[in-house]
C-alpha cells in the first residue's frame, strides 16, 4: 500500500516558496557583497606588497633553476664517493644541527616552566586577586606579539653573539604562547576537586597541587611538545641575526652562493624536523592513550 | 587497650593522613616499576636541560651583565620616538605593506592549497599512493621555515615585498594543505553517501557533501593565518624581503633605539587591531567555536 505524499495546497505553498525565494536572494546578495570586498581587498594588497605578475613570470625559471644549482652532479657509478663529497661538512653540519635541537629545547623548557608558573596567575578560575591576574595577562600578550627573532635581534646587542640569546628569545616567546593556552585548559578544568581541597582547607598551592595540576599535567605536556616542534623550526633561523645554530651557517652559504651546500644543509634541517614531528606524534598519541585508559 | 580502640574509632571516622596511609598503603606507594620508569626520564630530561645551559655558557654573572646591558637599552628605548615626521610615514608605509603581504599571500595560499588538500586526503583520493605522496610533499615544504623560503625567493626575484609574499604563500600553502585535509578526511562521511545513493556524482557528493561541512573551519583557519601571518610578515624583511622587518632590523643595528621601540609599539598595535577584527569575523562566520 503506497502512499503518495499530498503536495500542499497552491497558496500555501506559494507562500513558502516566495519566503524561501526571498532568503535565497538575501544569502546570496550577502555573499556577493561579501566577495566583492575581499576581492577589492585582494587588489589593494596586491599593489601594496608590489605583486608583480610580470617579474613573476620572466623570472620564475629561476627558482627550479635555484633547486637545480643546489643538487650535485651524482654519478651512478660513483654514487657513494658522490655524495661523501657532497656532505663534506656533515660533522660540522650535525654539530651545528643539534646545537639548534638544543637551542629548542633549552628555550621550549624554560619557557614552558615560567607559564606553567604564570598560567596560574593568569587563569579566570585559579587567579590570586585580579590586578595580578592584568598584569601577567598583558605580560604575557606581550611576550608572544612580539616576534622571537625581534627579541633575539635586540638579545644579541645586550648578551653577544652567540646562541644565549637565541635560547632567551625562544623561551620568552614560548612563555607567552604556552602561557596562555595553559590558562585557558586551567580555567576549562572541573573545579569540584579545587573545591573540595578549598572547603577542608587547603592553602592556595594545595589547591593547586592537588586540585589542578593532576587534572593539567598531561594537556599541559602536550601543548609543550607542539611548541618545542614549532620552536625547532624557530631555532633553524635563528642564525639569521647571529643568535646560534644552524642558521647562521645557511646564511654564510646562501649569500656566498654556495649552493650545493646550501641543499645538503636544508635536506639536513627537512629531515631533523621530520623526525621530530614523527617523535613528539608518537609521544602525544601514547600518552592519550594512557589518558584514556587510567 | 580501651584508648587505643577510641582511637581507631575516631580515625574511622574522622579519617587522618598518618591513619590513611595505614589504611591504604598500596594506593600512596604507587607502581614502583613505573615511579622509577618516570624518575628515570625526568632525570634524563633534567640532566639533558643543564648540559644545554652549560653549553650555551650560562652563568649567573653573564645573566646578570646581559640584563644590565639590556636593562640600559630598554631605557634607551624610551620614551618611543619616530626621530621625524618623515620616518613616522615611512614606518607606517611600511606597516601597511607588512599587512598587504600578509593577507595577499593567506589568501593565495588558501586558494592553492584547496585542490591539494583534496588530493592529500584519504576519503577522496583513495589512491595510497597519491596520497602519501601528497602527504611527504607537504611535510616537505613546512620542514622549511618562511625565512628560509623568503632568502630562497629573495634570490629568484630580487629584493622587495614581492618575495616575502611568494615566501608566505610557500610555506603556509605546506602548513594549509595539511590542515585541509584533516578537515576534509574528519567531515562526516553520510551526507556523500546519501548524495551518491540518490544518484549524484563525485564532483557533485564533494560540492554538496563535503564542502558546506569544511568551508567554515577552513575559513576559521585562513583567518587564523592572517593573524600569524601579520607578525611573521613583521621579520620577513630581515633577509630584505620586504615590510617593516627591514627598518627594525636597521634601527637595531644602528642603535637608532627609539625608532626601534617605535616600531615595535606600532607592530603591537597592529596585530592587536588584527586580532581583534579576526576574531570578530571568526565569531561572525563559524560561532564561539576553536579552531
Amino acid at each position: 500500500m503506497a502512499t503518495a505524499i499530498q503536495p500542499l495546497p497552491h497558496d500555501q505553498s506559494a507562500h513558502l516558496q516566495s519566503v524561501y525565494a526571498a532568503t535565497v536572494a538575501q544569502k546570496r546578495r550577502q555573499l556577493f557583497l561579501g566577495s566583492i570586498i575581499v576581492v577589492l581587498l585582494i587588489f589593494l594588497a596586491a599593489f601594496g606588497a608590489e605583486v608583480d605578475p610580470h617579474k613573476f613570470v620572466t623570472n620564475f625559471w629561476k627558482f627550479p633553476r635555484y633547486f637545480y644549482d643546489m643538487t650535485p652532479h651524482i654519478g651512478v657509478t660513483t654514487f657513494f664517493d658522490d655524495v661523501a663529497e657532497w656532505y663534506w661538512g656533515l660533522g660540522k653540519w650535525l654539530r651545528y644541527m643539534s646545537e639548534t635541537l638544543l637551542i629548542a629545547y633549552v628555550g621550549t623548557v624554560t619557557g614552558a616552566v615560567a607559564a606553567f608558573f604564570l598560567a596560574f596567575f593568569a587563569s579566570g578560575s585559579m587567579a590570586v586577586n585580579s590586578w595580578s591576574q592584568f598584569l601577567t595577562r598583558r605580560l604575557l600578550e606581550f611576550f608572544r606579539t612580539v616576534p622571537d627573532v625581534t627579541f633575539a635581534l635586540i638579545f644579541v646587542v645586550s648578551f653577544g653573539l652567540g646562541p644565549f640569546p637565541g635560547v632567551l628569545a625562544l623561551a620568552i616567546h614560548t612563555t607567552g604562547a604556552l602561557g596562555k593556552l595553559f590558562s585557558e585548559i586551567v580555567d576549562n578544568i572541573d573545579m569540584k576537586p579545587v573545591e573540595g581541597l578549598r572547603a577542608s582547607g587547603a592553602t592556595w598551592f594545595q589547591q593547586i597541587r592537588f586540585g589542578v595540576v593532576p587534572q593539567v599535567l598531561s594537556n599541559f605536556t602536550s601543548y609543550s611538545l607542539l611548541r618545542f616542534e614549532v620552536n625547532v623550526r624557530g631555532a633553524s633561523v635563528m642564525g639569521f641575526v647571529g643568535a646560534g645554530g644552524i642558521g647562521q651557517l645557511l646564511i654564510e652559504y646562501v649569500r656566498k652562493f654556495y649552493y650545493v651546500d646550501v641543499g645538503a644543509v636544508l635536506i639536513i634541517i627537512i629531515l631533523t624536523v621530520m623526525v621530530i614531528d614523527y617523535g613528539t606524534e608518537k609521544i602525544r598519541h601514547r600518552m592519550i592513550a594512557m589518558d584514556t585508559t587510567s | 587497650m580501651k584508648r587505643h580502640l577510641q582511637k581507631a574509632a575516631i580515625g574511622e571516622r574522622f579519617p587522618d593522613l598518618e591513619h590513611m596511609r595505614r589504611k591504604h598503603s598500596a594506593l600512596f606507594q604507587g607502581d614502583p616499576k613505573q615511579r622509577v620508569q618516570t624518575s628515570i626520564f625526568v632525570g634524563f630530561l633534567l640532566a639533558l636541560y643543564i648540559f644545554g645551559l652549560y653549553y650555551i655558557g650560562f652563568t649567573p654573572l653573564m645573566l646578570i651583565n646581559g640584563f644590565g646591558k639590556f636593562g640600559i637599552v630598554v631605557g634607551a628605548m624610551m620614551p618611543p620616538d619616530p626621530g621625524s615626521w618623515e620616518n613616522a610615514f615611512t614606518f607606517i608605509k611600511g606597516v601597511i605593506e607588512t599587512l598587504s603581504m600578509a593577507f595577499f599571500g593567506t589568501i593565495c595560499a588558501a586558494v592553492l592549497a584547496l585542490p591539494f588538500g583534496f588530493l592529500a586526503a584519504r576519503n577522496i583520493v583513495s589512491n595510497s599512493f597519491v596520497h602519501y605522496a601528497a602527504r611527504r610533499f607537504l611535510d616537505i615544504i613546512r620542514g622549511i621555515d618562511t625565512l628560509i623560503w623568503a632568502l630562497i625567493w629573495v634570490g629568484v626575484v630580487g629584493l622587495g615585498p614581492f618575495a616575502g609574499v611568494l615566501a608566505i604563500i610557500t610555506s603556509d600553502f605546506g602548513a594549509f594543505g595539511k590542515l585541509f585535509s584533516e578537515a576534509i578526511e574528519a567531515a562526516d562521511q553520510k551526507p556523500v553517501e546519501g548524495i551518491v545513493a540518490s544518484g549524484g556524482s563525485r564532483l557533485e557528493s564533494i560540492r554538496f557533501g563535503i564542502v558546506p561541512q569544511i568551508l567554515p573551519v577552513l575559513l576559521g583557519q585562513v583567518l587564523y593565518f592572517f593573524e600569524s601571518n601579520t607578525r611573521t610578515t613583521t621579520i620577513i624583511g630581515i633577509v630584505g624581503a620586504g615590510g617593516i622587518g627591514l627598518y627594525l632590523t636597521e634601527t637595531i643595528r644602528t642603535y637608532l633605539w627609539e625608532e626601534t621601540s617605535f616600531i615595535i609599539l606600532l607592530i603591537l598595535m597592529t596585530v592587536a587591531a588584527i586580532d581583534w577584527i579576526s576574531s570578530r569575523l571568526r565569531v561572525a562566520i563559524i560561532g564561539a567555536r576553536p579552531v
